[in-house]
């Protein structure tokens, strides 16, 4: 017999359920249980850059709105830095870069207001090891190099978890208003259909002066927007 | 540590999006495939919490919320390690729970089943791991409940567990078990998973020597999250 690899597995998923704002988010849930819930406030006060407000809806396969759902928000500064040991540098005091907003229960919408993140730095800086080393002296992968080291134009990373929905599902929020970075982004430029890239684009609108940009998530059927397996 | 990507996620273990035994995946699945994409900046990083964050009865479901005395049902310590596919500890973690009281009664004001509220008993906890992974929560042992989905569906026992990992792409909810519950091979949810080992993953091991005895009875549950590359080849091997 051949030897055992010794890794452990993963953990299966299992959907977040219908009251996982009781977890997640007791007051929602109406009731007061911790000194200060987790993921109200993203960006905070010293954070540059521009100010923005993020809206939209989840629909269902019938279009209708999913008003149970539980999104997460991961984003870099407006430099660009992620609020981690390895996130490319220092944020300013306050900046987390995490968020977590659920849904109104009676409309379905849900909205949080942070700062525009900045570019981020390319992906294949992180290949390592035998691929790392493959990749930087095999000719057969020079070609590829605008694809690994072009920046990556400004998003925000989603999660979004709800019943019905057995496995957390990624995607990302791009800006309608960075068209040339878009463009060149190395993420959407994996999409082979190029009509679908849209879906991952907010619409910008101004409300009382203040940006606001507009991403609805489509689970499934017209329209639907792009998941990635991360 | 070297900035890395992760392993990729075994989709053959994990639920896919569509189950129709389990009705509300039917109108929430996406019909396309998922694309592919290779860990950036963006995905290898991920939230970091403090204890600041917290407070220490945060993890003590039988204190947190009571009111005029300790809630009613069995008393149980629930505990383990977060670790990853490489069998290493993750530390400093944020590990959530969350779950309906010892009669199946969730505290949501969209719960509507019959079963009473404990007016000592909210139902949520959330906790950091140490320096070794470790975690532990104090609770009550939930009930089964109904649900709407079939006629005559009834949820096994279960906890809900959010866990975050380093990177945003270690970011796990499911839910976890108890050993020798009945309902659990009927349960559309827990079918959901392919993989007859990745369900036995979920089902927590009652644990005398975690016992407290004439106390709490003990369940141990350990969770995996995703493994790191190591860097290989190099003067220095990192992480191993």
């Amino acid at each position: 017999m051949e030897q055992k690899l010794d890794y452990l597995r993963e953990t299966a998923s299992q959907t977040a359920g219908p009251y996982v704002h009781i977890g997640l988010a007791p007051g929602a849930a109406g009731f007061d249980i911790y000194r200060q819930e987790l993921g109200w406030d993203i960006a905070g006060p010293n954070a540059g850059g521009e100010r923005i407000r993020v809206e939209g809806l989840v629909m269902d396969g019938m279009g209708s709105p999913v008003k149970d759902v539980l999104l997460e928000v991961w984003q870099a500064n407006s430099k660009g830095i992620y609020a981690h040991p390895e996130g490319g540098g220092e944020v300013e005091d306050g900046f987390r870069g995490w968020g977590r907003v659920i849904t109104d229960f009676e409309t379905g919408e849900w909205g949080f207001d942070t700062v525009k993140p900045g570019p981020i730095v390319p992906r294949g800086k992180l290949t390592s090891g035998v691929a790392r080393k493959v990749q930087d002296t095999h000719p057969d992968w020079q070609g590829r190099s605008s694809e690994r080291f072009a920046p990556m134009a400004p998003h925000l990373n989603l999660w979004i978890v709800a019943r019905g929905i057995n496995i957390g599902l990624n995607t990302r929020m791009y800006f309608e208003d960075e068209a040339e970075a878009n463009a060149s982004d190395p993420v959407l430029n994996l999409i082979e259909w190029e009509n679908r890239r849209a879906t991952l684009i907010a619409k910008r609108q101004e409300r009382d002066g203040k940006p606001v940009y507009r991403f609805d998530i489509r689970l499934q059927g017209e329209n639907e927007t792009v998941f990635f397996d991360i | 540590m070297k900035p890395a990507e992760f392993y990729q996620r075994d989709r053959r273990l994990q639920p896919p999006a569509l189950t129709p035994d389990y009705k509300t995946s039917v109108a929430r699945s996406p019909r396309y495939s998922m694309i592919s994409l290779q860990n950036s900046l963006s995905e290898i990083t991920g939230p970091v919490f403090g204890h600041s964050d917290i407070d220490p009865i945060d993890n003590d479901l039988i204190k947190n919320y009571a009111k005029d005395g300790d809630p009613v049902g069995e008393r149980i310590i629930v505990h383990g390690r977060v670790l990853d596919e490489n069998a290493r500890p993750v530390p400093n973690t944020m590990v959530e729970i969350w779950q309906a009281n010892a009669g199946g009664r969730y505290r949501h004001k969209k719960d509507t089943y019959l079963a009473p509220i404990d007016p000592n008993f909210g139902g949520c906890g959330r906790t950091l791991t140490d320096e070794n992974g470790y975690y532990f929560f104090r609770t009550i042992k939930p009930g089964a409940y109904p649900w709407r989905n079939w006629v005559n569906n009834w949820r096994p026992a279960h906890i809900h567990v959010s866990v975050f990992g380093t990177g945003f792409v270690q970011r796990l909810i499911t839910q976890l078990y108890f050993e020798g519950d009945p309902l659990i091979p009927i349960c559309p949810i827990v079918k959901t998973i392919p993989d007859p080992d990745a369900i036995q993953q979920l089902i927590a091991k009652l644990d005398m020597n975690a016992t407290i005895p004439l106390d709490s009875i003990a369940y141990k549950f350990d969770i995996v999250l995703r493994g790191r590359r190591s860097t290989l080849f190099e003067n220095r091997l990192e992480g191993n």
